[in-house]
């Protein structure tokens, strides 16, 4: 009476399954709701707050990037993944986007058969080490015990920075953040390394931040962005486009507030921004509100960036390369022509 | 005299594949082994077409680029430098360490709190039962991470050790520190002459083995009985002894403290430490579970003749009812074993390097072969059990009641 | 006899026992103090108790239930007890109690689980307590659909279709009796899957669409979720460990071959390879294009898992019965599945459940190990709490209460499968 209960699973999930090979978009439209890959737990970029309800930087672009394709923030859901299982959770279909301050590599890229759709945080690893020790220098660190966050380039990195310095260390592998400050500020390691906003953001929360200091030295070009599966150019454009109307949106002064305001501009970039002229959202199967969707969900960039991880937040992080370019920084969005 | 029973040569129909039970079992196998290598096939085939579609192939190169990260602690030879299959090989090399560790203290504990649960005093039986019951019902994975946070917690970081009002002092005449980065040891440096050392050593095992034999005979021979065990240990230990403080071979090279770490000597990293340790407790519980059951399976008139014989109950205990619980004991304490082998699989909680964190984990990440190293870790992991339960089958082999 | 004058006619009564002997010092004197050895180690085992009570009494004593963060915890605890003191923020606990037992199921819908885990027991109570009645087994039978229907929601009559499946198969399998014996399972097993891919799958969706709203397992975390793996992982092991069970004592080769190269493949290796097969292998091996949710893969890795360990559980219960069972079935003219279905299994099953709930105990804990593929269960909770910036530096109260709760089922279940196996040695005469 029991004979092939399991197989009986399977013809469950043959109902429930959704074929993946279509084009993602198209997916996405029919589940109704976005798959977004996030990290399991990194303050600032992505966690789940006490009702359940993912908060982050890295969140805020899934909420946008739904509100752009589906026409609502809310329709995302979340897949914490793990720097194991991240980008075999993207290439296997379980999620649409990956958004897990990942980096742009070239193996990466092209061998792990990845897309990365822009860069949404420039950063570059560096040092942190308790004032105590002396060290004003990563060249100072031989012999140091380095915390470590295992799976990542960061650890690719350490590995050459020591060796082309001359320099031994002994590392400590971690899983999270979490554990990397426990055995920090227990002084099981001197150093701690990850990429210098993960360290402005974990010192912000430390009981006594003034006791330590990020070492000058960057080691490491970290360009962290969103990332989809190779070989969808229409799901890549729909990713690097929503990024960069984030982008523009600010450098055009268009927030959340002042939005609908907006949509009576007569500056024509604008107005193709926001859908009021032309129909750019057309080209690429999508609402022309489509932008106005994404803006709306959690406002430019910098309203992102102020209200997840910038200055006054928990992470308190300046814009610094994050800025602009025409503060100086490096955020450049191409035109919406 | 048995007559050959002539078979009447029946025609053979096609029905009697179903109905004729000599038959039946053929076509009921023959359709299981169509059914199973269909089944394979259409995985194979499934795994060649995603395969296909994402641009992957199927090989084994991997194993000999260059890793490019580094391993905490490693037994053998291990740089950045090395290639992906040396970065393998270290973790099949701790696996197997933090394995056989773990095993003799999960062994040691067991015994010890299984004896105990038995004691007649009643506040350490009960003790006893407390241990097993918590360790057994809570999940081996809080154990080491909740091992892993004790020793982060309670143990001095090495900056404690230092300057004149030091908070921490080191251990066994300043030659042992116990920090919570992991134990820095003496570690022994050998010089010129050390095979004498050696040498000395070998033969000094065999005469304590020799004595041994003697002592056994002569007490078969005469009932008088010599303290073979302080004998033998004054043979083994004493020669090498003077012999290494004649020539000067063998030193012992203490950890100090320099810049960030305590230098020279020899390092066990916390990660290890608490693995083994939580490994061992959990599986020491289960353990003395198994050594109750067994000493409790012997029959109570064993241990009341061997009383009435007038011999002393440590002796009843190590002579008269272990070796012959030990029949019992064995088997499962072998699968405990095998459990434990797997268990350290869960080292990269705590970032200890074995090998499903090197080639399944770190390696995996970078090179982005799933398939590859899942395939070769699995094939590790069952050649372990294979050899683990053919040990326990040739044991079982020996030890089994010879019936008569 | 009776005029023998000096002979007592009863038994003296016994002296009161020495002072030593009696009440609390008397029962030190033998339980505690008996040889110096036993000095020892009362000695040894109350300085450990003093050790740990030293450090976790004040810890509790000393805990905090009303704040919003760790650092507003460590301020109470420093003003009210003294700076340097030691104290729990069980205000943690307080705060995030329901994600640790629902995830991130939907508030509104709490009922939906607590109703499933009720349900549980009462479709358990038949199974575990022979002395109920036996009619109560159906609900068990039909429990798996209703849980499935609570936890996910949706259409009820998805699961009623599927039911129908199993439905189809025993008519087949009862039509089918009568035939040689490989053709009742064979009957049932294709009318049952042929029901399921073609008939099932329209029939529900042709059905009005009454029930209730769906809920997306990824919203399942927490307890909810490790319990959902594990019943889940059981429940579906069951009959495939029987299957398996049966093949390894087959008499023929190449089914008992396949059977124990199965079990001992996956005896053989961790618990977290099969996780990781699910989490990274599962979906290559299945055709190009099949896409579905981790938790079902890793039900189904879990499941297998299981089973090889259920199914050397069910053949220890096999071969515990004795050899006249099997030869009473033949000479009865039984043919194989119907000894084993109405004599054989029966008593197996009834001798193997201390060993299934051992089973379960053992997979109930290792449902933690999805922790570490990025699931939310409640070890995976405590990372992403303590990456939240209220309660960052939290450790020992999480792993704590995590721990206790798995240790309050755990220990209760060990107690039932003991007192199981002590009914069931005095039951067999």
């Amino acid at each position: 009476m029991h004979k092939g209960i399991l197989l009986g699973a399977f013809a469950g999930m043959a109902l429930a399954a959704g074929a993946a090979s279509a084009g993602t978009l198209d997916d996405v439209k029919a589940r109704g709701t976005l798959k977004c890959g996030v990290n399991a737990g990194l303050a600032g970029f992505a966690a789940p707050d006490a009702s359940g309800r993912w908060e982050g930087f890295d969140v805020a672009y899934c909420r946008a990037l739904a509100a752009a394709v589906l026409g609502d923030a809310e329709k995302v859901e979340f897949t914490p993944t793990t720097t194991e299982t991240r980008f075999t959770a993207l290439v296997s279909g379980e999620i649409d986007v990956l958004a897990r301050n990942s980096t742009w590599t070239f193996t990466r890229d092209v061998d792990l058969k990845l897309d990365f759709i822009g860069v949404n945080y420039y950063d570059g690893q560096g040092f942190m080490v308790s004032k105590d020790l002396g060290v004003t220098s990563a060249k100072e660190l031989d012999g140091a015990t380095v915390c470590i966050q295992t799976g990542t380039t960061t650890e690719l990195n350490l590995a050459d920075f020591f060796k082309t310095n001359g320099m031994t260390y002994q590392p400590v592998p971690i899983q999270t953040e979490a554990e990397a400050r426990q055995q920090f500020l227990g002084g099981a390691c001197d150093a701690y390394t990850t990429d210098a906003s993960g360290l402005a953001a974990a010192r912000s929360g430390y009981p006594n931040p003034e006791n330590y200091i990020i070492l000058p030295e960057i080691i490491s070009k970290e360009p962290l962005g969103p990332v989809v599966r190779h070989g969808d150019n229409q799901w890549a454009d729909i990713g690097r486009w929503t990024f960069n109307a984030l982008v523009s949106a600010e450098e055009l002064g268009v927030t959340k507030a002042n939005l609908d305001e907006m949509k009576g501009s007569q500056n024509p970039e604008i107005r193709r921004l926001l859908g009021v002229e032309g129909s750019l959202g057309k080209m690429f199967g999508l609402n022309d509100d489509w932008a106005y969707n994404a803006i709306k969900a959690g406002g430019n960039y910098g309203e992102i960036f102020a209200a997840t991880i910038g200055e006054g937040t928990p992470s308190n992080l300046a814009r610094g390369l994050n800025g602009q370019w025409t503060d100086g920084g490096l955020l450049y969005s191409p035109p919406f022509r | 005299m048995t007559m050959p029973v002539a078979v009447t040569a029946e025609p053979f129909r096609l029905s009697m594949l179903i109905y004729d039970t000599r038959y039946r079992s053929i076509t009921i196998q023959i359709i299981a082994l169509v059914a199973t290598l269909t089944f394979f096939g259409w995985i194979v085939s499934n795994t060649l077409a995603n395969l296909a579609a994402l641009g992957k192939t199927f090989d084994f190169g991997f194993l000999q680029q260059r890793a490019g990260y580094d391993i905490n602690q490693a037994l053998i030879p291990y740089t950045n430098d090395s290639t992906h299959g040396r970065a393998a090989l270290v973790g099949i090399v701790n696996t197997l360490l933090v394995a056989v560790l773990g095993c003799i203290t999960a062994t040691i504990i067991g015994v010890l709190v299984g004896v105990l649960r038995l004691s007649s005093n009643w506040l350490v039986a009960r003790l006893a039962t407390v241990y097993v019951e918590t360790f057994r019902n809570v999940p081996v994975l809080l154990w080491i991470l909740a091992l892993m946070a004790v020793i982060t917690d309670l143990f001095p970081a090495p900056a404690a050790f230092r300057g004149d009002n030091a908070t921490a002092a080191m251990m066994a005449n300043g030659t042992v520190a116990i920090t919570n980065r992991g134990a820095y040891i003496p570690w022994p440096v050998f010089g010129t002459g050390w095979q004498a050392v050696a040498i000395v050593f070998l033969l000094s095992i065999a005469s304590a083995w020799a004595f041994g034999r003697y002592a056994h005979a002569r007490q078969v021979a005469t009932g008088r009985t010599l303290p073979t065990f302080w004998i033998k240990l004054a043979l083994i230990v004493l020669p090498a002894l003077i012999v290494d403080w004649l020539v000067g071979a063998i030193s012992f090279q203490v950890p100090e403290l320099k810049r960030f770490n305590f230098e020279g000597g020899g390092f066990i990293d916390k990660s290890l430490i608490a693995l083994w340790f939580a490994l061992a407790l959990y599986t020491g519980a289960f353990i003395a579970e198994i050594v109750r059951g067994g000493i409790q399976a012997i029959a109570r008139g064993q241990s009341e003749a061997a009383a009435a014989l007038g011999i002393r109950p440590g002796r009843i205990m190590s002579l008269v009812i272990l070796p012959q619980a030990l029949r019992v004991i064995i088997p499962p304490l072998i699968s405990q074993f095998l459990n434990l082998t797997k268990n350290s699989s869960l080292a990269i909680v705590v970032g200890y390097a074995d090998v499903r964190a090197t080639l399944g984990g770190i390696t995996m990440n970078q090179t982005g072969r799933e398939l590859e190293c899942m395939i070769l870790m699995m094939g590790f992991y069952l050649l372990i059990s294979l050899a683990i339960s053919t040990v326990m089958n040739v044991y079982n082999a020996s030890v089994a009641m010879k019936e008569r | 006899m009776d005029d023998v004058a000096w002979t007592r006619t009863e038994m003296l009564g016994p002296e009161a026992p020495p002072a030593s002997a009696v009440g609390i010092v008397g029962w030190m004197r033998a339980n505690l103090f008996s040889t110096w050895l036993n000095v020892i180690l009362t000695v040894a085992a109350l300085g450990a108790i003093w050790l740990l009570a030293s450090h976790i009494v004040p810890f509790f004593a000393h805990s905090v239930w009303n704040a919003s963060s760790y650092s507003e915890c460590r301020e109470i605890v420093a003003r009210t007890w003294g700076e340097g003191a030691s104290g729990a923020c069980l205000a943690v606990i307080r705060e995030r109690w329901k994600q640790f037992f629902f995830g991130f199921y939907p508030a509104d819908y709490y009922w939906r689980p607590t109703l499933a885990f009720i349900l549980m027991f009462v479709a358990l109570a038949p199974v575990l307590f022979s002395s109920l009645p036996r009619k109560m087994l159906w609900f068990s039978a039909i429990f798996p659909g209703v849980a499935y229907w609570l936890l996910w929601g949706g259409s009820i009559f998805f699961p009623i279709a599927i039911y129908l499946g199993f439905v189809a198969g025993y008519v087949a399998f009862r039509v089918a009796e009568r035939g040689p014996s490989f053709l009742p399972p064979l009957a049932a097993a294709v009318v049952t899957i042929v029901w399921w891919l073609f008939i099932a799958g329209p029939l529900a969706n042709l059905l009005p669409d009454i029930g209730l709203p769906a809920v997306q397992s990824k919203q399942f975390g927490g307890f909810m979720l490790s319990m959902t793996i594990g019943v889940t992982g059981i429940a579906f092991s069951l009959p495939l460990g029987v299957l398996l069970a049966l093949g390894r004592r087959s008499d023929m080769l190449f089914v008992k071959w396949i059977s124990v190269g199965f079990i001992e493949f996956i005896r053989g290796v961790p618990l977290i390879t099969l996780l990781l097969v699910a989490s990274f292998l599962l979906n290559i091996f299945m055709p190009p294009g099949t896409n579905f949710d981790i938790i079902l893969r890793v039900i189904i890795m879990v499941t297998l898992f299981a089973a090889a360990y259920m199914a050397e559980v069910i053949r220890g219960g096999l071969a515990a019965l004795p050899r006249g069972q099997y030869e009473g079935a033949d000479s009865l003219g039984l043919n194989y599945w119907q000894a084993t279905r109405l004599v054989i299994m029966p008593q197996a099953l009834k001798i193997s459940i201390p060993g299934i709930v051992n089973t379960f105990i053992g997979l109930f804990k290792d449902t933690t190990l999805v922790a570490i593929i990025g699931l939310l269960d409640p070890v995976g909770l405590i990372t992403s709490i303590r990456a939240n910036s209220a309660w960052n530096g939290i450790v020992w109260e999480l792993y704590g209460f995590v721990g206790f709760m798995f240790f309050i089922c755990c220990f209760g279940m060990s107690r039932y499968s003991q007192y199981l196996e002590r009914r069931l040695r005095t039951d067999r005469h």
